[in-house]
């Protein structure tokens, strides 16, 4: 694992207007799903993004798959940013990005062959004839562990860990620099989990592959990742290598965060931090600090003034006014 | 607050399901205990039968295809399968509650959520009108709903999803229930939210001395507010024990695996032990044991007859060929 | 039911019906409509082998014979004789091919173009869908018979005209109930990852999600069959359809308008065929909505 940075995001943000009106629709609002978020993500790590519902993370992986359009911002992929690219760069942006998704049953054409599925980035990118097509989805599916006879049989006569092997296969076909894990193994039986992780663990030992893994299970994000981004309500409150944020979190969110995960044995008891009210509509997002009204050490700066993210010590960044 | 008392016992609970494709037993002889004011976790994964343990309890087992083909359930040494269906409802609701897992469906969208809180008091409690209003604010607060009187006029989707599974939980106890089942009620909330209800599952069950059957696939839930753990495989229980004596001694291979298997935030591994197989198809279960075909300590006779239940340690059971 | 014999009466009970009931509706396969549809299917292709007489041919020595089974009734002629010593039997296998020809023709064509339509509207949306749903809309709102007796009128009978009049006519139904299952699916997981593969507007709308519609697809142009056989024999009752002499049901039931009271087995016959096949397309096409998609709300 290089420190070489693969891909950057810098002020990345993403509004949905809300408009009203049947035939000339105004626009009254805007959902701030992202809001001005900026990371790095260094070339063979995983980076994990974790937060509750409504923080931004899924938007931020549509964003970089460019599945949705940027508001304002930019991401720079290989140094380059990708507003200013040219066709064939981005293009090759494109190929570059690819992602496994949670539900293993939604995730597969129901009515395509599964060889056809994995082999579908090849053919589009072109450039292998049918032989050398062949042979790649063969050593693909024996990287992800399925049997030989897969590509001619259907999705549904698989079960959801397979599919989530073929899901990974797929992805791995177009030999991306980086892939983006949207709750891979939350929709899985805790047994087969484990076989996921592991397996994807492998492939990136194997393939030097780079991956943004995005997952509400911290032990899940903790065991996979190697630096790990926090959210709230469309910002990034904290980054930090795994073991030091959760060992030494210093955000107030992220220290709730961490009281409330369920402990691995019943001796293992956590003072929960319990945070007062609901999350916040981003329709409407409190003024200053996001996080200022449900805080348990607010100050008088938080109401007014957006912390910035902030270096704390090496590698650690926090985005709060208490430093 | 644990006192001796068994209020339920379930002995050699079977249900099955009529298919086309065979018949799938889903709860092939179950049998446990619930002691006053105790949380008994039933853990496993999809298919186990953990949910239909806890319908056929309550006699919601969804006809024409489900039938309880067997065994007792005894309330206070009542045996309610033997029940009308008119006594049944008094029962459920009355003294059996459950709190399912999906909280949008839970709530029903057209009424206000003090319409809702009201109605198993009005069906099971004889009280005024005005009364029945003073116990729907004393529930929502007692399930930390700030401002009752102006939540009571809400509807169900100006709720977030925490609050809604408050609200089911004030539902279910709005009658001072014995036993509340709760059919993994924190699988749709998020982290912090999941921590705070089953703090406040912890806190009702001390305040109304409720004994509680948790059905969970989260051994994290398990290790939070579970007593004692069930574990269930393909419709049987495995392996049963006080909750810290599990963790620490946990004698079935699924049940070591399955602990294995999970990753921990306090301790860092580099390969997470990794159950082979696929859980089993219930209506083509192998002859023996159905974790056999997994099992990475399988001898001869796993695969020809079931093992039966044994106690390893005092009030620690296990139904497998290693222990005897 | 907490006994062993409760048990096994209740194992039997349940085997003997084949277990719950919705699932016994849906396994068996309707023979009943499959045999006929076949029957009808194997006229329409070998009609010219089977007819036991050239239906054409008249014989002015046989006119209005009555079926076999009745006095004067001949077994050669078993359905009987027209008024011009057709035999009717013969005319209807023939008239079964027609029937079919036209009423296939009709449901792949205009399914083509309603499942084209569906197609780009809902996948590409804005503007493009909006005005092809005005188109549709237009199209749907319009009285069918009325205006097809009008186009046939214009462009004069024959049975290619009745095909594009029934297909131009007809798809507007497939388009608008496709449409709803093609902007479901757009959002789906697979087709979001097939657009992160690279994925063109037209592999996904014809690769991805064309293969997901078809089923609907069928469902619709079994269950339009029925319909599009009796708009077909009601063009051809009216003179406006498939012109003689080839035989059409239709046509053959006008025929025998005239003379009902005295040889009610001119029409009867045909009108019988068109019934048989009208239901047997309808309860396989019920069969099939059943089969394919239990969850299918459109229909």
């Amino acid at each position: 694992m290089s420190s070489e940075i693969l891909l950057e995001a810098r002020d990345l943000t993403k509004h949905f207007p809300v408009t009203k009106g049947l035939i000339f629709s105004k626009k009254i609002g805007a959902v701030m799903a992202v809001d001005g978020i900026s990371f790095t993500i260094n070339k063979g790590e995983t980076f994990g993004l974790v937060g509750e519902s409504g923080c931004g993370k899924t938007t931020t992986s549509r964003l970089i798959l460019i599945l949705e359009k940027i508001t304002s911002g930019t991401i720079l992929f290989q140094g380059k940013d990708i507003n200013e690219m040219t066709r064939d760069e981005f293009e090759h942006y494109r190929a570059s990005v690819q992602a496994v998704f949670q539900d293993p049953y939604s995730s597969l054409s129901p009515r395509m062959k599964v060889g056809k599925i994995i082999a579908e980035p090849l053919i589009i990118n072109g450039g292998l004839n049918a032989k050398e097509i062949e042979e790649r989805v063969a050593s693909l599916l024996d990287l992800v562990g399925l049997r030989k006879d897969a590509p001619v049989l259907y999705p549904h006569e698989f079960s959801g860990g397979q599919r989530q092997r073929i899901a990974i296969a797929r992805a791995l076909a177009p030999d991306p620099e980086i892939i983006i894990l949207d709750e891979p193994v939350s929709a899985l039986d805790v047994s087969i989990r484990a076989q996921i992780m592991n397996l994807l663990r492998e492939i990136q030992k194997k393939t030097h592959n780079t991956f943004l893994l995005i997952a509400h299970d911290l032990a899940v994000v903790k065991h996979m990742s190697n630096r790990i981004g926090v959210m709230y309500l469309g910002k990034l409150v904290e980054v930090a290598e795994s073991e030091e944020l959760c060992s030494h979190p210093v955000h107030p969110y992220t220290q709730a965060l961490l009281s409330a995960a369920l402990p691995s044995h019943p001796d293992i008891v956590r003072e929960l931090i319990i945070l007062p009210g609901d999350v916040p509509s981003p329709l409407n997002p409190p003024s200053g600090c996001r996080f200022h009204t449900r805080c348990f050490k607010p100050r008088a700066i938080c109401s007014q003034e957006i912390p910035p993210l902030k270096e704390v010590s090496s590698g650690h960044f926090v985005a709060c006014h208490l430093d | 607050m644990n006192s001796n008392d068994t209020i339920l016992a379930v002995q050699d609970l079977k249900t099955y399901f009529y298919t086309s494709r065979g018949v799938v037993k889903a709860v092939d002889g179950v049998s446990f205990e619930l002691k006053k004011g105790e949380t008994l976790g039933l853990v496993g994964e999809s298919g186990c039968g953990k949910s239909i343990t806890c319908f056929s309890i309550i006699r919601l087992v969804p006809p024409p295809a489900g039938h309880i083909v067997g065994g007792k359930v005894l309330l206070h040494g009542e045996d309610l399968l033997t029940k009308s269906e008119k006594e049944m409802t008094g029962i459920r609701g009355g003294r059996i509650t459950m709190i399912l897992q999906d909280p949008m469906m839970s709530l029903n969208p057209l009424f206000t959520i003090g319409e809702q809180v009201a109605e198993p008091i009005r069906f099971h409690q004889r009280l005024g009108k005005f009364e029945v209003w003073e116990k729907v604010k004393e529930m929502l607060r007692l399930v930390h709903i700030p401002s009752p009187e102006v939540r009571m006029r809400e509807y169900p989707h100006q709720m977030s999803g925490g609050m809604r599974q408050r609200i089911s939980g004030a539902m279910t106890l709005s009658c001072q229930p014995e036993i509340l089942i709760a059919d993994e009620p924190t699988t749709a909330l998020d982290v912090t939210i999941q921590a705070q209800f089953l703090s406040l599952l912890k806190e009702i069950q001390e305040k109304a001395h409720l004994s509680m059957i948790v059905v969970t696939h989260d051994f994290g839930i398990v290790a939070r507010i579970c007593d004692r753990v069930a574990v269930m495989y393909a419709g049987k229980i495995v392996e049963s024990a006080a909750t810290r004596e599990l963790f620490n001694n946990p004698c079935h291979p699924y049940t070591v695996a399955l602990l294995n298997s999970l990753p921990k935030m306090e301790v860092k591994v580099d390969k997470l032990y990794s159950i082979d197989g696929q859980p089993p198809e219930l209506h083509a279960l192998p002859p023996g044991c159905s974790f056999a075909p997994r099992c990475p300590s399988v001898t001869g006779i796993c695969l020809k007859e079931y093992p039966s239940q044994k106690e390893i340690t005092a009030d620690h059971y296990a139904s497998c060929w290693l222990h005897g | 039911m907490l006994n062993s014999q409760a048990v096994s009466e209740t194992e039997e009970k349940v085997k003997a019906t084949g277990s719950s009931r919705p699932m016994k509706m849906v396994r068996g396969i309707p023979w009943t409509p499959v045999i006929i549809l076949s029957l009808f299917l194997i006229c329409g292709i070998f009609g010219s082998f089977i007819t036991p007489h050239d239906p054409l041919k008249t014989d002015l020595r046989v006119v209005k014979k009555p079926p076999f089974f009745q006095q004067a009734g001949d077994v050669k002629y078993l359905l009987g004789t027209d008024n011009i010593g057709r035999d009717i039997l013969s005319r209807i296998i023939m008239g079964a091919g027609v029937s079919l020809q036209v009423g296939f023709a009709v449901v792949v064509f205009a399914g083509a173009l309603g499942a084209l339509i569906a197609l780009l509207s809902a996948y590409l949306g804005g503007w493009i869908d909006t005005i092809l749903m005005r188109i549709t809309d237009m199209f749907l709102s319009m009285p069918y018979l009325i205006i097809a007796i009008a186009l046939a009128a214009v462009l004069g009978p024959s049975k290619n005209n009745v095909i594009l009049i029934m297909g131009i006519l007809g798809w507007a139904g497939y388009a608008r109930v496709l449409r709803g299952e093609v902007l479901r699916m757009k959002n789906a997981d697979f087709i979001k990852l097939a657009i992160v593969a690279r994925a063109g507007k037209i592999r996904v709308m014809f690769q991805h999600i064309f293969p997901n519609i078809v089923n609907t697809l069928v469902v619709l142009a079994t269950l339009q069959l029925g319909n599009v056989i009796i708009m077909e024999s009601s063009l051809s009752f009216l003179g406006l359809g498939v012109p003689p002499p080839e035989p059409a049901w239709g046509s053959m039931v006008a025929d025998g308008r005239v003379i009902m009271s005295m040889a009610w087995w001119v029409r009867t016959w045909p009108g019988i065929a068109i019934l048989l096949v009208v239901m047997s397309s309808n309860l396989l096409g019920d069969w099939l909505r059943l089969r394919l998609d239990p969850k299918f709300r459109q229909l």
